[in-house]
């Protein structure tokens, strides 16, 4: 289904596979387009939507994994891109509940999933992303208040139990 | 900056301004070019670009767009006359898929190994032989003319850069990417891109090119090698 990446997500619909996780989002958005949209329907704001999702898609996974799979100083680069990063995030949400504003939206689907991933990227790490932003964690707390959103998310403690695992595969100890 | 105008601004080499000017063009919207100094940005782009502080950045009703595709894709919204996305969702999300890839794994390979020398530089060759080889794939897979079918599209856009700036890599590098016998669809491609109208009389001198990216490549695979011996 994925012949060029190899990788998932694969969504398939009518027997035909979509890829790529932020594809695929737009993808449902626009399928399933009468109910509970994710992207605005201003030009100017789905930009804007767009390049914060885009931001945390190319940013986040490739810093957090840096967080753990490094060591020395390589390992604090890495803490110190990753907090600044989360204060972007944060300066971007401002004082709104959501990065959609009133509403869960596409931003907010983007960045969400990886708050499971924050127990171990702050093991790892030495710190705690509510001491650096507190509001960014606020928001992920408003978030899993959501039953989609907290029936999807892995347990934070099995996420880092994976990547323990997943060290110990590589020879990273 | 009156509301109604649009303002573009770019850096007269960059890849990425040139699919928004292409864009631009397809839909006949008029527009004012900034040109920017890269090695010396103006304070007017670190405003508008905060973020990443880098070209192309569309304003429009005084409103700042950064992130080329992105860019493409606000075009597309609110200038709807010859859309560069299909209609049908699955063809857009294809569409979208191969511009992705066509920027991260052709493009951003194809620069590596212009940035990168020995065995750096075999390995992003030969990265970016692969990923064209997919490229050429769906190219075969397709048989149109252009990526968007009959007419130029969002991924022929996005993708452009190789009809007009990997030749130039290539010379620069001395190195062999584009093999016209392994890559027929793409060369019939590049044929009838470089063909079209509207980007026929919009590209960047050839000479002005070699020179720049001569200059820059060296200069960066400098940078790599005194950070690895520092």
């Amino acid at each position: 289904m994925n012949p060029v990446h190899k990788k998932i997500p694969v969504l398939i619909h009518n027997g035909k596979p979509v890829c790529e996780s932020l594809i695929i989002v737009q993808y449902i958005d626009e399928v399933w387009h009468d109910k509970n949209p994710l992207l605005p329907s201003d030009p100017y704001q789905r930009a804007q939507a767009r390049f914060w999702a885009d931001f945390v898609d190319k940013k986040v996974y490739d810093c957090g994994r840096r967080i753990w799979a490094t060591k020395g100083e390589e390992k604090e680069a890495a803490k110190k891109e990753f907090i600044g990063i989360m204060k972007k995030l944060e300066g971007e949400l401002g004082n709104k509940p959501y990065f959609g504003g009133e509403d869960f939206g596409y931003v907010d689907v983007a960045l969400i999933p990886f708050y499971c991933w924050f127990h171990a990227y702050e093991n790892f790490g030495n710190f705690k992303t509510e001491t650096e932003c507190p509001k960014l964690v606020e928001w992920a707390k408003r978030c899993m208040q959501r039953e989609s959103v907290s029936k999807s998310l892995a347990d934070p403690h099995k996420v880092y139990e994976f990547i323990v695992s997943l060290k110990k595969k590589l020879g990273n100890e | 900056m009156q509301s109604q105008r649009v303002w573009l601004l770019g850096f007269w080499a960059s890849p990425f301004v040139q699919r928004v000017k292409w864009a631009l063009k397809l839909k006949g919207v008029e527009y004012e070019y900034i040109e920017e100094d890269l090695f010396d940005k103006s304070s007017l782009l670190l405003k508008l670009n905060p973020v990443q502080k880098l070209v192309p950045v569309l304003v429009h009703n005084r409103k700042p767009i950064s992130e080329s595709i992105l860019i493409l894709e606000y075009i597309d919204e609110v200038w709807k006359q010859n859309p560069l996305l299909p209609h049908d969702p699955y063809e857009r999300a294809q569409a979208r898929f191969w511009a992705k890839f066509a920027e991260e794994k052709v493009r951003e390979s194809t620069w590596d190994a212009l940035c990168s020398r020995g065995e750096e530089r075999e390995k992003a060759v030969k990265s970016s032989i692969e990923a064209l080889e997919k490229f050429e794939e769906e190219l075969k897979l397709k048989g149109t003319k252009f990526f968007g079918g009959e007419t130029i599209g969002f991924v022929d856009l996005v993708a452009g850069f190789i009809s007009y700036q990997l030749p130039v890599f290539e010379e620069v590098g001395s190195m062999k990417i584009l093999d016209s016998s392994k890559f027929p669809a793409t060369f019939d491609w590049i044929y009838n891109f470089l063909n079209h109208p509207v980007i026929k009389d919009d590209l960047p001198a050839k000479d002005l090119m070699f020179d720049y990216y001569a200059k820059r490549s060296k200069e960066i695979s400098d940078e790599k090698d005194s950070c690895r011996n520092a």
